[in-house]
């Protein structure tokens, strides 16, 4: 079955007015894979999650997961089709702890009726026990076990990217989004960050593909690059091919156009 | 047939004794003469006042979602189970039912539409239907139109509205502790973030909501046999009331059920100690209100709630201050 659940996006556009955020955008993914889609600003990178996890329309194309079309349902559909995310601007409940944190993301997966719950129920009881369990084991994948009752938005901005990521695990994802979660840390947080994507690619089996801009993180964990110039997607291929390729650099260091 | 009760826990115990002490003293006062029937029936007025605020609470408080029409609710309850009881002479905790589903129909109706709208164009939306509901009253010569409707029977007492006021807390509590009221939170603190957890958001914003109104409308049905006479104006089933409810709302602070319940008794209250002071007394209400947001902007509890693991804390607190002397 895991061979079913990759990623094929065909011929993407994502239009904003006149504006041609993203033109015609192909590329697929396959199962426990490690991607990475990188460009210079505004290339149209963060779009692309967008539109893959239902954020924005589409304005044409196909977005194949799964063997399913996803294009264009509702965001909430497509989480529970098995794409967690996260976000450039670490979207946390501020607020809640960062237990509850976790918590709100098992909601997929929550089996107890509201009744239940009203009148608290023994399955009701048992059902919460187990969503906290489930909580706090994906808060120590990612070594934070110690924070759970702190408020989410009190805490450093690298262990704010952690939680992050802990809570798109409690989606048991097939396919991970992660949108720059090397930005704002130090060179050593971003290490053991490497090491932690590694970890979740090979324990938990899922995909991911990530958008960054520390390209030495990028070049030693991808197997696979994207690089998106103005909406468009000029390169694809193992890190070394696409380090050599003359639109690349010209896209990154500018120089002659051809 | 056996039923899946949980095990009392002593919590629960503890709740349902004082719960029970409270209800037995005031009626032991009352045997005695030490409160009068004009007491008893602001009691009663602050459970119903309790209802309306902690049932606001759910949709402001908890969902995030501003809605300055909750009097509406409180009128389509109040005129349904007094038509009732009126014209049919249907028992009143049925009458109570009926005009709370109704209630609870006519928020999901509104619901559906305005809360695809966000901050204060929600709050203009759902003030606008509150007046619509009002209006429709004031035309529906069936209950009276604008002579407003009377001979609505007495049953609304301490012990009715009491009982309804804990369960109100109670249902809105369990629900705001269930994962239904975590995917509520989520969608208050961050709607595109819920989303992408899976939340599908208008449904739980419509649930809300119409648990909300659900609630009021129970409200409304203790309020119009509490009043036996109801009248489409702005201060009873409009603008003014919803705005009421509102400022109890935020001076409970915004979702905390326990702030919610006591600013509802406070605020029924003070009202009534201020009589007399005649004419000066909306404006020293008034400059209580003011005082509070300014020292209390999180509502008179501060953000905290009063929950059994803080009674315990201040409590020992206390202990190790005493045995330091």
């Amino acid at each position: 079955m895991l061979a079913t659940n990759n990623l094929q996006v065909n011929d993407l556009c994502v239009n904003f007015g006149g504006l041609q955020a993203v033109n015609k955008v192909s590329f697929s993914l396959k199962p426990q894979s490690l991607g990475a889609l990188i460009g210079p600003n505004g290339a149209g990178k963060t779009t692309v999650f967008n539109a893959l996890t239902g954020l924005c329309r589409v304005s044409s194309g196909q977005i194949e997961f799964a063997n399913e079309h996803i294009a264009n349902q509702p965001a909430h559909y497509i989480a529970r089709r098995g794409i967690a995310r996260t976000f450039q601007n670490i979207r946390l409940f501020k607020n809640l702890t960062v237990l509850d944190n976790l918590r709100i993301a098992y909601h997929q997966n929550r089996q107890y009726p509201l009744l239940s719950a009203i009148f608290l129920t023994t399955k009701f009881r048992q059902e919460e026990k187990q969503i906290t369990a489930k909580a706090e084991e994906a808060l120590s994948l990612v070594n934070l076990s110690e924070r759970s009752q702190s408020l989410a938005g009190s805490l450093p901005y690298g262990e704010q990217r952690r939680v992050e990521i802990a809570r798109a695990l409690m989606l048991n994802p097939h396919l991970l989004l992660l949108d720059e979660p090397a930005a704002g840390m130090n060179p050593q947080e971003t290490q053991t960050l490497l090491q932690l994507i590694r970890d979740l690619r090979n324990n938990l089996k899922l995909s991911i593909l990530l958008i960054e801009h520390d390209m030495k993180l990028v070049m030693n964990l991808c197997e696979e690059l994207f690089v998106l110039d103005y909406g468009q997607l000029i390169a694809a291929g193992c890190p070394k091919t696409v380090q050599n390729d003359p639109r690349v650099i010209q896209a990154y260091l500018g120089g002659k156009t051809a | 047939m056996r039923r899946n009760i949980p095990k009392m826990n002593r919590r629960t115990m503890y709740t349902g004794l004082a719960l029970a002490l409270i209800y037995l003293l005031v009626h032991g006062l009352q045997a005695f003469g030490l409160l009068l029937s004009y007491h008893v029936q602001i009691l009663s007025l602050a459970c119903i006042n309790i209802i309306l605020v902690v049932s606001l609470n759910l949709i402001n408080g908890f969902t995030g979602q501003f809605s300055i029409g909750h009097a509406g609710f409180l009128a389509v309850g109040a005129y349904s189970s007094a038509y009732l009881t009126v014209t049919f002479h249907t028992p009143f905790f049925v009458a109570l039912l009926v005009g709370a589903i109704f209630a609870g129909i006519v928020g999901l109706i509104i619901g559906l539409p305005a809360l695809r709208l966000k901050g204060d164009y929600l709050a203009i939306a759902t003030l606008g239907f509150g007046e619509i509901i009002r209006v429709i009253i004031l035309n529906t010569q069936a209950v009276g139109g604008a002579r407003g409707f009377s001979g609505i029977p007495n049953y609304t007492t301490f012990g009715n509205s009491y009982l309804l006021a804990i369960l109100t807390v109670f249902v809105i509590r369990n629900f705001v502790n269930s994962d239904h009221g975590r995917a509520c939170l989520a969608i208050r603190e961050d709607e595109i973030a819920a989303e992408s957890l899976g939340v599908h958001s208008t449904y739980f914003k419509t649930l809300a909501f119409s648990l909300g109104a659900f609630f009021a409308g129970i409200a409304g049905g203790l309020f119009s046999h509490y009043l036996q006479y109801m009248a489409p104006t702005s201060g009873q089933i409009g603008f003014m009331k919803s705005i009421d409810i509102l400022i109890m709302l935020v001076l409970g602070g915004l979702g905390n059920i326990t702030g919610s319940v006591i600013a509802a008794v406070v605020l029924t209250i003070v009202p009534e100690l201020l009589r007399g002071f005649a004419e000066y007394r909306m404006v020293i209400y008034s400059i209580i209100l003011i005082l509070v947001m300014i020292y209390r902007p999180d509502g008179l509890l501060g953000g905290r709630s009063l929950g059994y693991a803080r009674l315990k804390n201040s409590i020992e607190g206390v202990k190790a201050h005493a045995s330091h002397k």
